[in-house]
């Protein structure tokens, strides 16, 4: 079995409603509500779901541009350690758990210092939906690449330079590029300056969220070949964040399909897109529109709108636009099993419905 | 005018100015396009010249530059004559070197004024934007505080209790004048947070300091350098009213609102000749108001050329 490269555990977030006159803390919207993930040294997960699932808000809470409510994610960690925390922290005896969560400090990426998070921010790097917002509009080609190497102190004077040119190489940009504002491209060209800031200090990990959104189709596909060259090149590590399901199918070695905060099925590509297990993934695949007008699909749509996040239904999330759902599916809620290999789903149906 | 093409930016590329340069150029051709700008930077330059050149072009005869001499104690004022250009105050006060001195003394006030607001408000704004929680409610409460009181009402009390005169003045109009900058800043600071260059900047690395410097502020600034530009124009007119008062400089200084000030009892001339003492209001009034113009038309066309809503992206 492969090496996890981050192994996430009961991670959640949530985000505080105020409201009142004294702005009392009156309710939270659980953007990730308790999410187990792992992910694998040199794959390329895909994470799908619909707006407002919790899927950015999940990278994100990996690169600690937001901080988690609770839960832990382990960064490069070996198995043993983490299974010495994680069973340290079960722990009936209450000096072991503190034991635990002193070790916490030191492995934990929710919890490590500003100091110690730095050299990781080497390793973990994220490229953006939008390229003309991840840019900042007032600074050359040149010094937004090289910004993780100055910002870090990792280089200096010439070698940067150097470094620059040798990235904008690597993302098919040239050497006239480095001294040009951002508003002098295309939206293509744009996310190749994004792509080769996140290549910068070498990274392990990249965060892809939405890269391929916000451009042209036809760039589209340009920009996803190119992150598919790079991860060979690199032996880079992806999280690919995304609603379009097809991009995902082109990239990803495995997909995780999120919903209303918390994991709904989870599997290698191929298994996912031949025999969709969880009742909504079955709905989002037949989605996918199909470039033939003769083709005969059954079309699940989905009634009924994404419940609050505020307030999510009890028992199975899903249940209430389920039309499987039974009273079990009410009342308690699923967990991850695994199906068959690698493929986990969380539904407690998926054996009768499948 | 022949159109700008994608060769003519090449030939510009190869002349190899430095891209900030060519930015700067951008703006400037923009910024001198309006004939209002070239007015009001017209208005703007003289005085500074002015300014400037005051010893030489009125040189002082006290001990105290900014003292006006008389020549007598006569209390009508007198017509502009050989001796006195621009004509006399009440007891005989030169008002061509009022003038003159007096723009020193505008840009001195205005100048330093603005600029300690726009450091105090840069600073808190940045801090209470970017920080957020706790600081932010304490710092925007207390600009509140200011904005709850009148503020010609507050600025007299403050000037009395600092004990007048214009050090005075200039303390106060400090003290009252960073919550505005405070307010501008911390606005433009929370739209620019959370957008993805800043994300990209923390996920660099890069600490607090270095986003506010590096990636928040050179985003944000222009709105209150426009601010501050206009500002000028008013923090001196304020001081004039100070002066008009009674609040401010001592009599026979060289300020522009205690000369009309001084002028107080001249507006209208005996009954024969109402408009016998013109020179010792319009004067004076003429030349407040054409040096606020001039920052107001510099403060407009920097916003045009600055305003990011209205440049090319």
């Amino acid at each position: 079995m492969a090496e996890n490269l981050i192994d996430i555990r009961e991670l959640k977030k949530y985000y505080p409603v105020h409201g009142g006159i004294f702005k009392r803390h009156i309710a939270d919207i659980k953007a990730v509500d308790g999410v187990d993930l792992k992910i694998e040294k040199g794959e390329c997960l895909g994470l799908v779901g619909e707006s407002g699932c919790g899927k950015t808000t999940l990278g994100k809470t990996i690169l600690r541009l937001h901080g988690a409510t609770s839960g832990r994610i382990y960064f490069g960690q070996s198995e043993d350690i983490i299974e010495r925390i994680e069973s340290l922290l079960k722990s009936e005896n209450p000096e072991e758990r503190q034991e635990g969560e002193k070790l916490l400090r030191q492995h934990d990426l929710t919890r490590l210092s500003r100091k110690n998070l730095l050299p990781l921010r080497k390793k973990i790097q994220i490229v953006f939906q939008d390229p003309s917002n991840s840019l900042n509009p007032r600074m050359l080609v040149k010094a937004i690449i090289a910004e993780p190497l100055i910002a870090q102190r990792l280089m200096s004077g010439k070698d940067i330079e150097k470094r620059v040119l040798e990235l904008l190489y690597t993302v098919g940009l040239a050497k006239e590029h480095m001294m040009r504002y951002p508003h002098e491209f295309s939206g293509g060209q744009r996310q190749r300056i994004a792509i080769a800031r996140a290549l910068a200090t070498y990274p392990e990990f990249i965060l892809m969220d939405e890269p391929t959104s916000a451009l042209d189709v036809s760039v589209q596909a340009q920009i996803l070949n190119l992150l598919k060259k790079l991860q060979d090149e690199f032996k880079l590590t992806y999280l690919f964040v995304t609603h379009h399901l097809l991009v995902v199918k082109h990239i990803s070695n495995r997909i995780a399909v999120m919903y209303l905060g918390k994991m709904a099925e989870l599997g290698p590509t191929a298994e996912i897109f031949d025999k969709p297990l969880h009742p909504y993934t079955k709905a989002l695949l037949s989605a996918i529109p199909i470039p033939d007008p003769k083709t005969k699909m059954e079309k699940i749509i989905l009634s009924g709108d994404v419940p609050n996040p505020i307030n999510p239904p009890s028992g199975c999330r899903f249940h209430p636009r389920c039309k499987y759902a039974k009273d079990i599916c009410r009342e308690v809620e699923p967990k991850l099993e695994v199906a068959e290999g690698r493929h986990q789903v969380a539904c407690h149906r998926w054996k009768e419905i499948s | 005018m022949a159109l700008h093409t994608a060769e003519d930016t090449i030939k510009e590329r190869n002349v190899a100015i430095h891209p900030r340069l060519q930015e700067f150029t951008f703006s400037a051709k923009r910024f001198l396009k309006n004939p209002l700008t070239i007015i009001g930077l017209v208005i703007i330059l003289s005085f500074a010249m002015i300014a400037l050149f005051a010893p030489l072009i009125a040189p002082p005869q006290n001990a105290d530059p900014y003292r006006i001499p008389h020549t007598g104690w006569k209390m009508a004022p007198s017509p502009p004559s050989a001796e006195h250009p621009l004509g006399t105050l009440e007891q005989q006060y030169d008002i061509f070197y009022g003038i003159i001195w007096g723009t020193r003394l505008a840009f001195k006030i205005g100048v330093v004024v603005v600029a300690v607001n726009l450091i105090i408000g840069i600073i808190l704004g940045s801090v209470a934007g970017y920080f957020g929680g706790i600081t932010d409610e304490i710092i925007m409460r207390i600009t509140d505080m200011f904005y709850a009181i009148p503020f010609l009402v507050m600025a007299m009390a403050l000037v009395v209790a600092l004990g007048r005169g214009l050090k005075a003045v200039i303390i106060t109009l400090i003290i009252l004048g960073w919550p505005t900058y405070t307010r501008v800043i911390r606005g433009e600071i929370l739209v620019l947070r959370d957008r993805d260059f800043v994300l990209a900047a923390r996920a660099s690395g890069a600490s607090h300091l270095r986003i506010i410097f590096k990636h928040i502020l050179p985003n944000s600034i222009y709105s209150v350098l426009i601010i501050a530009s206009m500002n000028v124009g008013t923090i001196v007119l304020t001081a004039a009213a100070l002066s008009f008062l009674g609040l401010g400089s001592e009599t026979g200084y060289a300020d522009w609102g205690q000369m009309v000030s001084m002028s107080r009892n001249w507006i209208v001339g005996p009954a024969d000749n109402r408009l016998a003492f013109w020179y010792v209001v319009i004067i004076p009034g003429l030349v407040i108001a054409l040096f606020v113009l001039g920052w107001n038309l510099l403060g407009d066309a920097a916003r045009d050329v600055f305003d990011p809503k209205m440049r090319r992206r």
